[in-house]
């Protein structure tokens, strides 16, 4: 792969060789020190209605918007963790591109899940909470102060003292069975946004695969 | 040069016997593509002979144990004959599994003699019965002075005598040597040459002639001419690393600090060699008894760091009373082990050469970082409880995946490219429970739903709801579903029985994966 890459911008005009150095210089940059707040990768489909970015928090009411969330960051060869998620769908994660040997489980941490998560967060892109009942905002805080100086993205599936983006399906439906026949084909569900004080914004996905539905689009060009 | 060469008879028969666990009296023959390849004394007293077909070595012998040929088995239990013959005297070849040869340990025991009685005895001590061993000038007679030997006992041609004794020998010893023997025993008989001798006495050219090169080389070797050498192996090399304390540790963080020296010298030695190790075992010995032994499996292949973890974990595990593998433990008693361990030892089970684990040219660090940090993960909530997910083959969304360890190898997989026939279509459920809660599903008239032996659903499902912790949630109406996918697995074991899969979807919107068994519904995924 290196020598391919290396190799192919000496037979190439100046300005691409330029764009090849600037990449690699990125890409040095990367590995020397990641900062906070940088974009961390997500799915075509969530890119405009929740783009990550490093050291915040997102929470989620649904597995597979967790799922979708994580997905990005593994199909762009980054490492994720799963914590607390005991019923972790495996097949369906490898559906939506996780990579699975890149992929940290630890279904039942217990008592110990800040410690858990604070010790993934130290290493891993994205890590998906799904924390106890109650979440004291003390125990919130200290993984907040953990996360800002890494460069992880912590998805919450579930409650969360205080999250940047809150991302909650409001309907859902699943199109395929009917009384007994036929099987699960596709789901379309339209998810909410809350951001703070702004208002809520609004999208409907489609599964499998995480896709922005075609009413919604066809909807911006009939608006614009 | 003196040549000592030990002779085991008919040892594959021997081999595979033992690897059997089956009396080395009982007769017995080792087949190969359905023809008598060896067998063995008793076998041979019935009339069963080499070449047989199988059902002719039957009919001289009903009680035959037929066993099957396989060259690495007889190989790997030839091992510790050489390893033993080895302490006695280095330079051992292995001509082929049965068949040893050695610079005869002359002086150093004596007469030549009392060599061979030594060499004996030390086999015969480590449980091989059945040995003879010859000693001669060269190979060739060597050989042949060892296949005249009674068992236990040993022939010592004297120096310059090797001619005088392959005189007398038939041709048909040559027969050993293998389908180009067999011509030659052939020829020669039809030329009239009965003895080796005859064979010598001939003219060297017009052998040579006749015969050709091979033949060329027999005569030289039946006049004791021939000087052939033979490869002397280079003991395998010692890989396996230990680690004594005077004082015996009863706590692990003092024992994992103990071994980290010698976990970098096992790592090390084996780098020196250009090995890598991807399976290791490690045993803990306590008042010179193994106390703990387990074997690991790396993903990858070990490092000194990843060894003192999983010495760590072992040693946590076998000393917390909880089960094993319990998620959490209490941090006071998860220093303490069973008995105070005197000895760590490390066994490499499986190596492979370096050279197929290079490190990619833009390097693993990252992939070096989160190894760190997940082993300080399972430090804190012990080493089953961070996994790994993989795929396999099943039907039931449960059976698709495994949770394994992490820094184990995942083994036992189900193929995932097999149809699977029975298991349920569409997208993989977001969530899969590693234990179903039980749910009830009615009808209209609120009767249970089952599904008949013939797969047909009794009735259409109309409500359900899933019990949780002892409580039912409320009952939620089913706006569509599908369904019945049946399957019947491990009948032959008493599970599961005859089921059935549905796809069901609820009133809100989301889908769930409900299982009806004979003994009643259970949710078993959810698509959320």
């Amino acid at each position: 792969m290196s020598s391919s890459r290396s190799l192919a911008p000496l037979a190439e005009p100046h300005g691409q060789r330029q764009s090849t150095v600037e990449q690699l210089r990125a890409r040095v940059a990367a590995m020397e020190h990641k900062v906070a707040g940088e974009p961390v990768p997500t799915l075509p489909g969530l890119t405009d209605i929740v783009p990550l970015h490093a050291g915040s928090t997102y929470a989620v009411d649904s597995a597979s918007l967790a799922l979708a969330l994580a997905a990005g960051a593994s199909r762009a060869g980054e490492w994720v963790g799963f914590a607390g998620c005991g019923d972790f769908g495996a097949e369906a994660a490898a559906e939506l591109g996780i990579e699975l040997s890149r992929t940290v489980l630890v279904p039942d941490p217990g008592e110990h899940w800040l410690e858990v998560t604070a010790a993934l967060v130290d290493v891993l892109r994205v890590v998906v909470l799904r924390p106890p009942a109650s979440v004291t905002a003390r125990a919130a805080g200290v993984l907040d102060s953990r996360l800002r100086t890494r460069s992880a993205v912590l998805v919450v599936h579930g409650e969360w003292p205080r999250a940047v983006a809150r991302l909650s399906v409001e309907s859902s439906s699943w199109f395929g069975p009917t009384a007994g026949s036929g099987r699960l084909v596709e789901r379309r569900a339209s998810i909410t946004v809350h951001r703070g004080a702004r208002p809520p914004a609004r999208a409907d996905l489609t599964w499998p695969g995480v896709h922005r539905a075609r009413e919604a689009v066809r909807e911006i060009r009939v608006s614009g | 040069m003196r040549v000592m060469v030990v002779w085991c008879p008919d040892w594959s028969v021997v081999a595979a016997l033992e690897e059997a666990e089956r009396s080395l009296r009982s007769p017995a023959a080792v087949m190969h593509a359905n023809l008598v390849e060896v067998c063995n004394g008793p076998a041979r007293d019935e009339g069963v002979r080499r070449g047989q077909r199988r059902r002719d070595a039957q009919a001289r012998c009903p009680e035959l144990l037929l066993l099957s040929a396989n060259p690495d088995r007889d190989a790997r239990a030839f091992e510790p004959v050489l390893g033993i013959i080895e302490d006695l005297r280095p330079g051992v070849a292995a001509l082929r599994p049965g068949l040893l040869a050695v610079r005869a340990p002359g002086s150093w025991y004596g007469t030549e003699t009392k060599a061979a009685a030594v060499a004996s005895e030390a086999l015969v001590q480590g449980g091989i019965w059945d040995v003879r061993v010859g000693i001669a000038d060269d190979l060739f007679t060597a050989e042949q002075a060892a296949r005249t030997a009674d068992v236990q006992s040993w022939v010592v041609v004297d120096e310059g005598g090797s001619a005088a004794f392959l005189r007398g020998l038939p041709v048909h010893v040559l027969q050993d040597e293998g389908a180009r023997g067999r011509e030659l025993v052939s020829l020669l008989q039809r030329l009239g040459l009965r003895t080796l001798g005859d064979l010598a006495d001939l003219p060297g050219d017009a052998v040579e002639h006749r015969l050709g090169t091979y033949g060329a080389a027999v005569r030289r070797r039946a006049r004791g001419e021939d000087r052939e050498l033979f490869a002397a192996r280079t003991p395998p090399p010692e890989l396996e690393a230990d680690v004594a304390f005077e004082t015996p540790l009863d706590n692990v963080e003092a024992i994992t600090f103990s071994v980290r020296t010698t976990a970098e010298r096992f790592i090390t030695q084996l780098a020196h060699h250009q090995l890598v190790a991807t399976a290791v075992r490690v045993e803990a010995e306590s008042e010179g008894v193994v106390c703990s032994s387990r074997a690991w499996l790396h993903p990858r292949h070990f490092n000194a760091r990843d060894l003192v973890d999983r010495v760590h974990w072992q040693l946590q595990g076998a000393g917390s009373t909880s089960r094993v593998g319990a998620a959490l433990r209490g941090r006071k008693q998860a220093g303490e082990v069973r008995a105070p361990i005197d000895r760590v030892r490390f066994v490499p089970e499986t190596v492979e050469p370096a050279a197929a684990h290079g490190e990619a040219l833009w390097g693993t660090a990252s992939d070096d970082l989160v190894e760190r940090g997940v082993a300080r993960v399972q430090g804190m909530v012990g080493f089953e409880a961070v996994r790994r997910p993989v795929l396999q083959g099943g039907r039931s969304p449960a059976a698709r995946q495994a949770l394994v360890p992490w820094g184990e190898r995942a083994v036992d997989l189900r193929p995932v490219d097999r149809p699977w026939p029975g298991r349920v279509p569409g997208p993989a459920p977001v969530r899969v429970f590693a234990t179903p809660p039980v749910a009830e599903v009615v009808d209209d008239a609120g009767r249970d739903v089952r599904v008949t032996d013939r797969g047909v659903v009794t009735g259409e499902l109309r409500r359900f709801r899933v019990r949780e912790g002892g409580e039912s949630l409320p009952w939620q109406p089913v706006t569509a579903w599908a369904g019945p996918w049946p399957t019947d697995e491990s009948w032959w074991s008493a599970g599961g029985g005859p089921s059935a899969r549905f796809q069901v979807v609820g009133a809100d919107g989301r889908a769930w994966l409900l299982l009806r068994a004979p003994e009643g519904w259970a949710l078993e995924a959810g698509y959320d």
